[in-house]
């Protein structure tokens, strides 16, 4: 009792002293230690990835290998069918998936009455969201390329990437929507607004940033799928562009894979130049989110 | 105030940034590049005995099948879209299996293939009344192989071999195959079991198809075996002689010998592959075309003519062996029987025993 009751200094003092504390102290930085290795193993993995790819591949990235179609012949083989390939099933992926999945996200959280059936709801979606890849590539293989007899085509890959990427843009632009503060909505509602001036002036404005980001992140991890394309029918190689949607076609990844596996050195080479085109396409898609969500951040005010 | 306005900017900017993709991904299409985007290398490949038709043709062409087969049909499409415009070649590589089943369900009009097409294959196509001709494209030779520190084992008995993968096999060691040989434990490695050449291994030395142990490596990326082998001083395994070929440098070929004294060892190489000394395990390999849209589609037919008339040269491009002449020559005078209906399909006549 006295010992608490006296000035700072002493107790200070004493519990400087006890080896409990040092102990704690101790246990503290070893946490602290552990956290940043943590951190810097994470980032080093991803230098480490991105020296020995760029070592082993820059030299075969020059604006050739980006124009020339695809080859059997490793020194004249090129990207733009799998570019073009890439980017058509993107931008069809996301004229399916974004407003469906804002739509459903919207719905969800502004709409829909907090009942069992919602809660149903919610949780497939979560679970959805955990469902391999390759098995959207089954589902969309049978489901639109067989039943609907859509073929191997790009609105068969497009209306997969779609599925597989719809639960992550509901989960985030839900998030997104959440995070607007009750009181805007119900200042809004308290003016005579109606729920659909609510969510189109003031929810969706606010949650822009967060939808966006979350979109594009699960835009740019539709691009780098591989396995669910692979079942529901990008080919090896195409000898033309698409130029449709009911054309076939290939994708950067797949034709990647597809030279990584050939015998030929020089086939491995361009696969990693390959994957630095890739990683641009992937990083530029990022930095997009990134800029976006500034924009839209700065220009909130409430 | 401001927010009562600027909702619908970010609606629009969104609309914006998704017409930008969509563009993005359509814009090219047009002029902007230019579809015949790499002269110069060319020259090399000489399109000699075929003549592309003066009117042109248009149409679509679905392939699938071996990867093993893959290089020579792509550089097929490659060479020929070259030469003709406007007939659009798909090229996959699901394996020989995955490559028949779509064959026989009409879903393609080529199937590539590196074995011939198996009884089971037959009845489903023959169900689905898919009538179809089988041309020989080019030679494969299977390689047995060991890392390059491995210079004892120079060659080995088919018998050996069949001891060695047999189901259940005890041999683990590099002396349990030849006493004289040191004590090193053996480390396996072969193609997965949707390959076709674990399909021809299996069939031509352990004597049944499928028929394999179990306690091996597989992998159905031969790149992988490959640096299994080389990387593992007791490697052993098996696959393509095109990986070997490329990897020559860091792994050894063991001769492959048909009698149980090791006295007709044979190696193998482009030769004694294509002469067939290289045996059993130098393998053809193939080409299914569908019979009924040989007879009725101009692209089809074209494309045919020319992959035949230029199938060794496009082989040896793809860094295969090519086939002997003769099978050439019987090719394209089949293909012209199958074009012009008189011939009859390799699916109607009977197999042979």
């Amino acid at each position: 009792m006295s010992i608490l009751s006296t000035p700072g200094g002493v107790i200070r003092g004493h519990l400087q002293s006890s080896p409990n504390v040092r102990r704690r102290k101790v246990r503290g930085e070893v946490v602290r230690g552990l956290y940043i290795a943590a951190t810097v193993s994470a980032v080093a993995a991803l230098v480490v990835l991105l020296i020995s790819i760029w070592t082993r591949g820059a030299s075969g990235l020059d604006w050739a290998f980006v124009t020339n179609m695809a080859s059997s012949r490793a020194e004249r083989a090129g990207l733009q069918t799998a570019l073009l390939g890439s980017l058509w099933i993107i931008a069809f992926t996301a004229l399916i998936a974004i407003p469906v999945g804002i739509g459903a996200a919207i719905y969800l959280e502004e709409y829909a009455p907090r009942t069992w059936w919602t809660r149903i709801l919610q949780t497939n979606i979560s679970n959805l969201a955990g469902v391999p890849s390759v098995v959207y590539g089954l589902l969309g293989l049978g489901i639109f390329a067989e039943i609907l007899a859509l073929g191997r085509t790009i609105i068969t890959g497009a209306l997969t990437m779609a599925l597989l990427i719809l639960p992550i843009i509901i989960i985030s632009s839900q998030e997104a929507i959440r995070a607007v503060p009750l009181s805007l909505r119900q200042g809004a509602f308290a003016l005579g607004a109606t729920p659909w001036q609510v969510v189109r002036h003031h929810v969706l404005p606010a949650a822009m940033p967060g939808i966006l980001t979350g979109t594009i992140l699960a835009l740019s991890r539709a691009v780098g799928e591989t396995a669910p394309l692979l079942v529901a029918g990008a080919t090896g190689y195409a000898n033309f562009n698409p130029g449709g949607i009911f054309d076939g076609y290939t994708v950067l990844p797949i034709q990647i894979f597809n030279w990584t596996g050939r015998p030929q050195d020089e086939f491995r080479e361009i696969a990693a130049a390959g994957i630095i085109v890739l990683m641009i396409v992937l990083l530029s898609m990022n930095s997009v989110a990134i800029f976006l969500r500034y924009r839209f951040s700065k220009r909130m005010r409430w | 105030m401001s927010s009562l306005r600027s909702p619908l900017r970010h609606l629009t900017s969104f609309g914006v940034m998704l017409a930008l993709i969509a563009s993005f991904a359509i814009a090219p299409l047009g002029t902007a590049i230019a579809q015949d985007s790499t002269p110069g290398a060319g020259g090399e490949f000489d399109a000699a005995p075929y003549e592309a038709p003066a009117d042109g043709v248009e149409g679509e062409i679905i392939t699938d099948g071996s990867s093993t087969v893959f290089p020579i049909t792509q550089a097929a499409a490659e060479e020929f879209s070259n030469i003709v415009d406007g007939v659009d070649i798909t090229v996959d590589f699901s394996g020989t299996g995955g490559g028949f089943e779509r064959f026989c369900e009409g879903e393609t009009a080529i199937s590539n293939a590196s074995r011939a097409i198996a009884e089971d294959e037959v009845a489903i196509c023959a169900e689905n009344g898919v009538d179809y001709y089988e041309f020989e494209v080019a030679f494969d030779g299977i390689t047995v192989v060991v890392p390059e520190s491995n210079t004892e084992l120079t060659c080995i008995s088919v018998e050996t071999l069949a001891a060695v993968w047999a189901p259940d096999s005890e041999i683990t060691n590099l002396n349990q195959i030849n006493p004289e040989l040191s004590d090193l434990e053996l480390d396996l490695y072969g193609p997965g079991t949707d390959s076709g050449t674990f399909d021809y291994f299996t069939d031509a030395i352990v004597g049944e198809e499928g028929a394999s142990r179990e306690d091996y490596t597989p992998s159905e990326d031969d790149q992988v075996l490959v640096e299994g082998v080389s990387n593992s001083e007791g490697g052993f395994g098996y696959f393509g002689y095109s990986y070997f070929a490329a990897n020559e440098d860091v792994l050894n070929a063991v001769a492959v010998a048909q009698s149980p004294d090791l006295s007709d060892c044979v190696l193998p190489s482009p030769e004694t592959i294509q002469d067939g000394t290289y045996a059993p395990l130098s393998r053809p390999l193939y080409v299914y075309v569908t019979a009924q849209q040989l007879q009725e589609d101009p692209a089809l037919q074209e494309f045919m003519r020319f992959y035949l008339a230029n199938a060794e040269e496009l082989a040896v491009l793809a860094e295969y062996i090519g086939s002997p002449e003769e099978t050439y020559a019987e090719d394209v005078e089949r293909l012209e029987t199958a074009i012009d209906g008189s011939g009859t399909p390799d699916s109607q006549s009977t197999p042979d025993a």
